[in-house]
């Protein structure tokens, strides 16, 4: 069964008179495990298609569901809890709380989102610390590590909630190209040890390279799938 | 919960400044309150003190009617010897009642041989009234603390104004109630200090004396004074007597009896209810200082983190909990304003009483400032600020709990 079933979603904006088709009729499916990339020039749709697949947003038509869950339908509380239990998101600007040290950052969804017992949090909050090589930082604040660093702090937070998906807008956009590969490369990793499906955006086409299945989208329609050899039903 | 109050300090102690700022005006705020409550509430509490304990006592019974024409004195209204009686032993039998005093209060002449001029005289029990009114004795600034048949005590402007002196013989010339004339001699035994307030200028003599000035056939009075062992169970008692006293009829089938608090007997319950009101309104100027300053930091803060209020909502924080965030926000800035303000508060006031500050209050000098402030005043105010801070916070808290993640990440 897919993670993500979509058909046919259009989402259009209205600015004024004017009304903006950002997706036209966009049909796909997603299955678990998954590590894929929408990639296109800016404008093209990919920041709107991961905020609908992310239940941030809603498309003006058609259907989607994400994990079983016809998201269409979710009004805005069932919304938060749906992502709080099912998607973990890693944002272009890491958007760490500057208030919570690198452990209570990652610790935050499970504290203040799915309130997990101590034990519990303390246990797969250092696990992923360890996971993602910021044990010896955990105690630092957000502007005490560097852009890789706070991603890396960024895609264990994503994680600490065992989401069955993981969206990631833009990550390596504000990062150095070898950064930006180290942190494809733990996105990888996590994948290959959590099975979490990834999505990510990106039109950096070096990275777009790392991605197993691979979308084009050209002015909110899809313009081709690719998929690595070896991968799925490609 | 814990963790939203860790949040919420930390979010206060990320903007220091502004946090102190804050903090600092509701401190102020609270100081300024605590102070004036105090200072104004002790010059209230001896204003009363010495109206009360001077002359008038806690309360006073009447004939019915009596203080309706109580500029006049009239003589016709005295209670008779049986009604007396009935009142004693109705306030004798009140374990509230620490004492009371029977008066004779008529108006005369006042002779020194050479000219005369009016005086207002009490005719006491001197016992029973400096148990009743028990600054009385202080006021008497020259001669000795007690009054004997035959003698007189003189308030010290007529003395000065007669030029009457201790020891002197004077003479008394009244009209009783039949409309007949009659003077009596008296000797200067005491000078007496005005005091402010209905009764601040009397004279008194011993209750016989007034009888026989008068021509009394039997011990008719005019009122009776009533000291209370408790002054703040004042209104209570008021009511139960009242209530005691409601079925004693006249023979027109109405109240024998009225009984009045200082409250009504004196104009000075107007400045009383002044000083009240001043401190209604500085209490209202500190739920003002309180509100502004809360509500703009809270909307400031509200719109410096949308990004952050987007990346929680994002992450799937519930409405709720945001709100919770910011309202708690509001709430520690209350909190800690208050307390610090609180600790100021008292400080000055604990200052203010070492420095043993004198003030006048009418014709009586060098009275002694006692600030005091209760602890349920310190609770009032701490909950008032922090119930007001958190009022403040629901606003801009529940504008953050409204946003839409989307946007909110979008911000720039």
């Amino acid at each position: 069964m897919s993670l993500i079933s979509a058909e046919n979603i259009q989402k259009e904006y209205k600015t004024g008179e004017v009304t903006v088709k950002a997706l036209k009729g966009l049909s796909f499916e997603i299955e678990p495990a998954s590590f894929v990339s929408f990639v296109g020039p800016s404008g093209s749709g990919k920041t709107t298609l991961l905020n609908l697949i992310g239940c941030l947003d809603k498309p003006t038509d058609g259907k989607l569901t994400v994990a079983g869950t016809d998201v269409l339908h979710l009004d805005r509380k069932e919304s938060a809890s749906f992502r709080g239990n099912n998607i973990g998101f890693i944002f272009q600007d890491f958007n760490l709380l500057p208030v919570l040290t690198v452990y209570e950052n990652i610790e935050y969804p499970l504290l203040m989102v799915q309130s997990v017992p101590v034990t519990e949090r303390n246990k797969r909050v250092n696990a992923l610390l360890e996971a993602v090589g910021m044990t010896e930082q955990r105690n630092k604040y957000p502007d005490q590590i560097s852009g890789g660093q706070k991603q890396r702090v960024a895609v264990a937070r994503a994680l600490v909630t065992n989401p069955k998906l993981v969206l990631a807008d833009e990550p390596t956009a504000n990062l150095d190209h070898k950064t930006a590969y180290m942190v494809i490369d733990l996105m990888k990793k996590m994948r290959d040890e959590f099975k979490t499906t990834f999505i990510f955006s990106t039109h950096d086409q070096k990275i777009v390279g790392e991605a197993e299945i691979i979308y084009s989208l050209e002015d909110g329609e899809l313009k081709g799938r690719d998929v690595k050899k070896g991968v799925g039903n490609g | 919960m814990g963790n939203l109050f860790k949040i919420a300090a930390r979010n206060l102690l990320r903007y220091k400044r502004r946090t102190m700022l804050t903090a600092s005006l509701i401190t102020v705020g609270v100081v300024f309150v605590l102070v004036f409550i105090s200072v104004s509430g002790s010059f209230k509490n001896m204003m009363i003190w010495q109206i009360t304990d001077s002359m008038l006592g806690h309360m006073q019974v009447h004939r019915k009617g009596y203080v309706a024409s109580i500029e006049n004195l009239p003589l016709t209204m005295n209670l008779k010897p049986e009604e007396v009686k009935r009142l004693e032993d109705l306030l004798d039998k009140q374990s509230e009642v620490e004492a009371y005093s029977p008066r004779i209060k008529f108006g005369g002449g006042f002779s020194n041989f050479a000219e005369t001029t009016n005086i207002r005289l009490n005719g006491v029990y001197p016992e029973r009234e400096f148990k009743t009114v028990p600054l009385l004795a202080s006021r008497i600034i020259e001669g000795k603390k007690s009054i004997e048949k035959g003698e007189i005590v003189v308030p010290v402007l007529l003395a000065k104004g007669m030029n009457v002196n201790m020891g002197d013989t004077v003479v008394i010339v009244t009209t009783n109630k039949d409309g007949s004339v009659n003077g009596k001699q008296f000797k200067v035994a005491g000078i007496l200090e005005s005091a402010v307030g209905p009764g601040g200028r009397d004279g008194y003599i011993h209750i016989e004396d007034a009888r026989e000035l008068l021509r009394m056939d039997e011990m008719e009075i005019s009122e009776i004074a009533v000291r209370l062992k408790e002054f703040g169970g004042l209104s209570r008692f008021n009511e139960k007597l009242m209530g005691l006293l409601s079925k004693d009829l006249n023979s027109q089938g109405k109240p024998a009896f009225e009984v009045h608090t200082w409250e009504t007997l004196s104009p000075f319950y107007n400045i009383a209810k002044m000083i009240d009101v001043m401190t209604f309104f500085i209490k209202l100027m500190l739920i003002a200082i309180v509100l502004i300053s809360i509500m703009n930091v809270m909307i400031m803060a509200v719109y410096e983190r949308i990004r952050e209020i987007g990346t929680i909502a994002a992450i799937g924080t519930l409405p709720g909990k945001i709100l919770s965030m910011f309202v708690i926000e509001g709430f520690c800035l209350g909190i800690v304003g208050a307390l610090i303000g609180n600790i100021v508060g008292v400080s000055i006031i604990l200052v203010l009483n070492l420095l043993k500050i004198k003030f006048n209050f009418a014709q009586q000098t060098g009275l002694l400032l006692v600030a005091k402030i209760t602890p349920s005043d310190l609770i009032f105010i701490s909950v008032t600020v922090i119930i007001v801070s958190v009022i403040a916070s629901l606003q801009p808290a529940f504008k953050a709990s409204r946003m839409e993640p989307i946007e909110a990440l979008r911000h720039v």
